[in-house]
């Protein structure tokens, strides 16, 4: 028996010793490998999965294609639940998986905090949503493919001012509302730059209502109050299922004004059993449209609708992008998968500037060192059920 | 006339944390158990009714009444495998944790099932709005029926534990347990029955809030069902009409405080209030002091 635990310890401690080695070597395997951390499950889920499937078909088109300069991909992509400490254990999982690049987190809270270790770590991470400002701050190593938050509450306050938008009443829209989620990062940034902005705009805000998780079902009171104020546009940045709750509830109180908002709104056409009339007419700023007449967004829309039965996202493009853009960049530089995770993030957080992508998600994409992208928003709205660009 | 679209709108949210505030109150008053598990069994609710109507096409009358039935199968069978055993030898700590576990259990079943995405909900309410004071004041559908479902269901209930004998057994059980043994009620078929009940209203609210609240997702039933936890200890914890003032009260402060203090500080006035109640009056505004029996 003594006997027996002895030989068993000694070939623990082999086995441990086994994986400190491969988890600090370089990589001897002969693809790159690339990871990616979303919510796959819980509340988010619908964003996690989008990525994943989005980022597997540039990923097998790339290598049906012969591979980044010969060599094939590996894609890996592991569940965070949209919560930060699930994301860094994922993070740890990728590492001794053998990750060489991240393409993650897929949104910001996780993505903060993965950021900590990533640029640690100096590994190149690209996020094809996380759109909060933090994500990119401080960390050179991350690039994001998303608008930032306050990039988006800027576009919006500009396009309304600058544009203009025409009011259900027929005449131009002077007299804004905003209802917001003071608890939500990309709400409240959103909210700020639109704000900070707006004094610059000929519109009015004349009424500003906020609501926090705990009560995101009952709208009545801030709809009543921008209803009393006059207001002829509301501005929601907010994630869809709350627009779509809002949406119902300004129909119940007779309240017809014109709702604008970010890429949080996409998404509120596939709400399963959703009456999407009481979507006409909501404007919002995003960067991917599935009805584009772009040949290579119906490339993609149509093997997206082949391989999951529905319509791809701007989540799932922005990841298309994602893999495409480390593709670029790795080319650019003639980084090779043998390099150490610290040798391609120097060379790929290089090669990142200098490059320009014409992309799902934007025409000319370059990227600024601290991380962020350059590129136009664009305009839609919904008509009859489809986004149309403005 | 602001004032008073918001009184209404406080009223209706309030009879719906109302109606699950019973399912707690009862269930604490007779078993002394806290059911966390009670908000999750409102979204089971939800879900049968938007399989059947908007999934499979079923008459709406009839889904909501396969709803209940599912709940209360729902409820009965929760209480037989995950709370009886527990009973008597464990202590309230052991049944709480269960509680939570079969919470997240339920949560996590409707996630496999039915997904992540928040699903739109078809209202079950036929009725339409009523247009007051030159469309100034819109009472819709849903508001009426809520209220009024809200009342019935009170009437019926006082009704039902004062005057049938199961009710009285009920009253009995929640005195003392031991005692309505002894003079021969079965405890545990009125727990079971306690049980039924409470879990047949939860699908009733939880029709009733998605219908008011068109967004169902496995986590729509869990803030009402806090909400409600807060609004049974508000009124006192086991007072069946004490659920019902809790309830509307809550509905309505939390409605007039988001419109006339600050919309983001909705929650926090909401307990602030709840602490004071509690500071002034520890068992809540209906609830009777127990005598701890050594």
């Amino acid at each position: 028996m003594k006997m027996f635990k002895k030989v068993l310890s000694l070939c623990l401690v082999a086995v441990l010793s086994l994986s400190v080695l491969t988890a600090c070597g370089n990589n001897d395997s002969d693809v790159f490998k690339i990871g990616g951390i979303g919510p796959l499950s819980g509340g988010a889920a619908i964003y996690g999965i989008a990525v994943r499937n989005g980022a597997q078909i540039a990923v097998d088109e790339i290598n049906a294609a012969g591979g980044i300069n010969g060599v094939q991909i590996e894609f890996n992509m592991q569940d965070d639940e949209h919560d930060a400490e699930k994301a860094v254990n994922a993070y740890n999982s990728l590492k001794d998986w053998g990750m060489q690049i991240l393409m993650g987190t897929v949104t910001s809270t996780p993505c903060v905090a993965v950021g900590v270790h990533s640029s640690a770590d100096n590994l190149f991470q690209i996020t094809p949503s996380a759109s909060s400002a933090n994500v990119v701050k401080d960390n050179d190593n991350i690039f994001q493919i998303c608008f930032n938050d306050p990039n988006q509450g800027y576009g919006s306050a500009q396009y309304i001012g600058q544009i203009g938008v025409m009011g259900n009443d027929g005449s131009l829209v002077t007299n804004v509302a905003i209802i917001y989620d003071s608890s939500d990062v990309y709400s409240s940034g959103l909210y700020d730059t639109f704000i900070k902005e707006a004094a610059n705009q000929p519109f009015n805000i004349v009424a500003t209502e906020a609501f926090t998780e705990s009560s995101n079902t009952d709208f009545s009171v801030q709809l009543q109050k921008a209803k009393d104020a006059g207001a002829q546009l509301i501005f929601l940045p907010l994630y869809y299922k709350e627009a779509s709750l809002i949406l119902a509830q300004a129909a119940a109180i007779d309240y017809n004004p014109v709702f604008f908002g970010g890429d949080g709104l996409d998404g509120i056409l596939t709400v399963e059993n959703f009456n999407t009339g009481l979507a006409e007419g909501v404007i919002l700023l995003t960067p991917f449209i599935a009805s584009s007449a772009d040949a290579k967004t119906q490339a993609f829309v149509s093997e997206y609708e082949r391989l999951h039965g529905e319509i791809p996202n701007q989540f799932a493009a922005g990841a298309y992008d994602a893999i495409y853009v480390i593709k670029a960049a790795i080319e650019h530089s003639g980084a090779t998968h043998t390099m150490s995770v610290s040798e391609l993030g120097d060379a790929l957080k290089v090669a990142v500037t200098q490059i320009s992508i014409n992309g799902l998600t934007g025409e000319n994409m370059t990227w600024l060192p601290t991380g962020e992208v350059n590129k136009a928003p664009k305009a839609m709205v919904i008509v009859n059920g489809i986004y149309v660009e403005l | 006339m602001s004032f008073i679209n918001y009184v209404i709108n406080g009223v209706s949210l309030g009879s719906i944390y109302a109606i699950i505030a019973l399912g707690y109150t009862m269930v604490y008053g007779i078993a002394r158990m806290l059911n966390f598990a009670h908000g999750d069994v409102i979204m089971v609710g939800a879900f049968t009714v938007f399989f059947g109507v908007s999934m499979q096409g079923f008459n709406p009358f009839v889904a909501v009444l396969l709803s209940i039935a599912v709940c209360i199968t729902l409820g009965i069978t929760i209480e037989f495998i995950a709370y009886r055993p527990l009973r008597g030898a464990a202590s309230s700590l052991v049944v709480l944790i269960t509680a939570i576990g079969v919470s997240y259990f339920l949560q996590n079943l409707a996630l496999l099932i039915f997904g992540a995405n928040p699903k739109s909900f078809t209202s079950m309410v036929p009725l339409n709005p009523i247009r007051l004071a030159g469309g100034q004041i819109v009472i819709s559908g849903e508001t009426i029926v809520t209220i009024l479902s809200c009342l019935i269901i009170m009437i019926s209930l006082t009704a039902f534990i004062k005057k049938t004998k199961p009710g009285q057994a009920m009253l009995a059980v929640s005195e003392d347990k031991g005692a309505a043994q002894l003079m021969g009620i079965n405890v545990n078929g009125t727990i079971t029955l306690t049980f039924a009940i409470g879990s047949g209203l939860a699908a009733v609210a939880g029709i009733l809030l998605c219908s008011a609240y068109p967004s169902l997702s496995p986590y729509t039933g869990s803030m009402p069902g806090i909400k409600a936890f807060i609004a049974a200890v508000f009124g006192g914890i086991g007072s069946i009409p004490g659920a019902l003032i809790g309830g509307i009260l809550l509905g309505v402060i939390e409605i007039l405080g988001r419109a006339y203090i600050s919309s983001q500080l909705a929650d926090v006035i909401v307990f602030m209030v709840l602490i004071f109640v509690l500071l002034v009056k520890p068992t809540g505004i209906l609830g009777r002091k127990l005598q701890e029996k050594v």
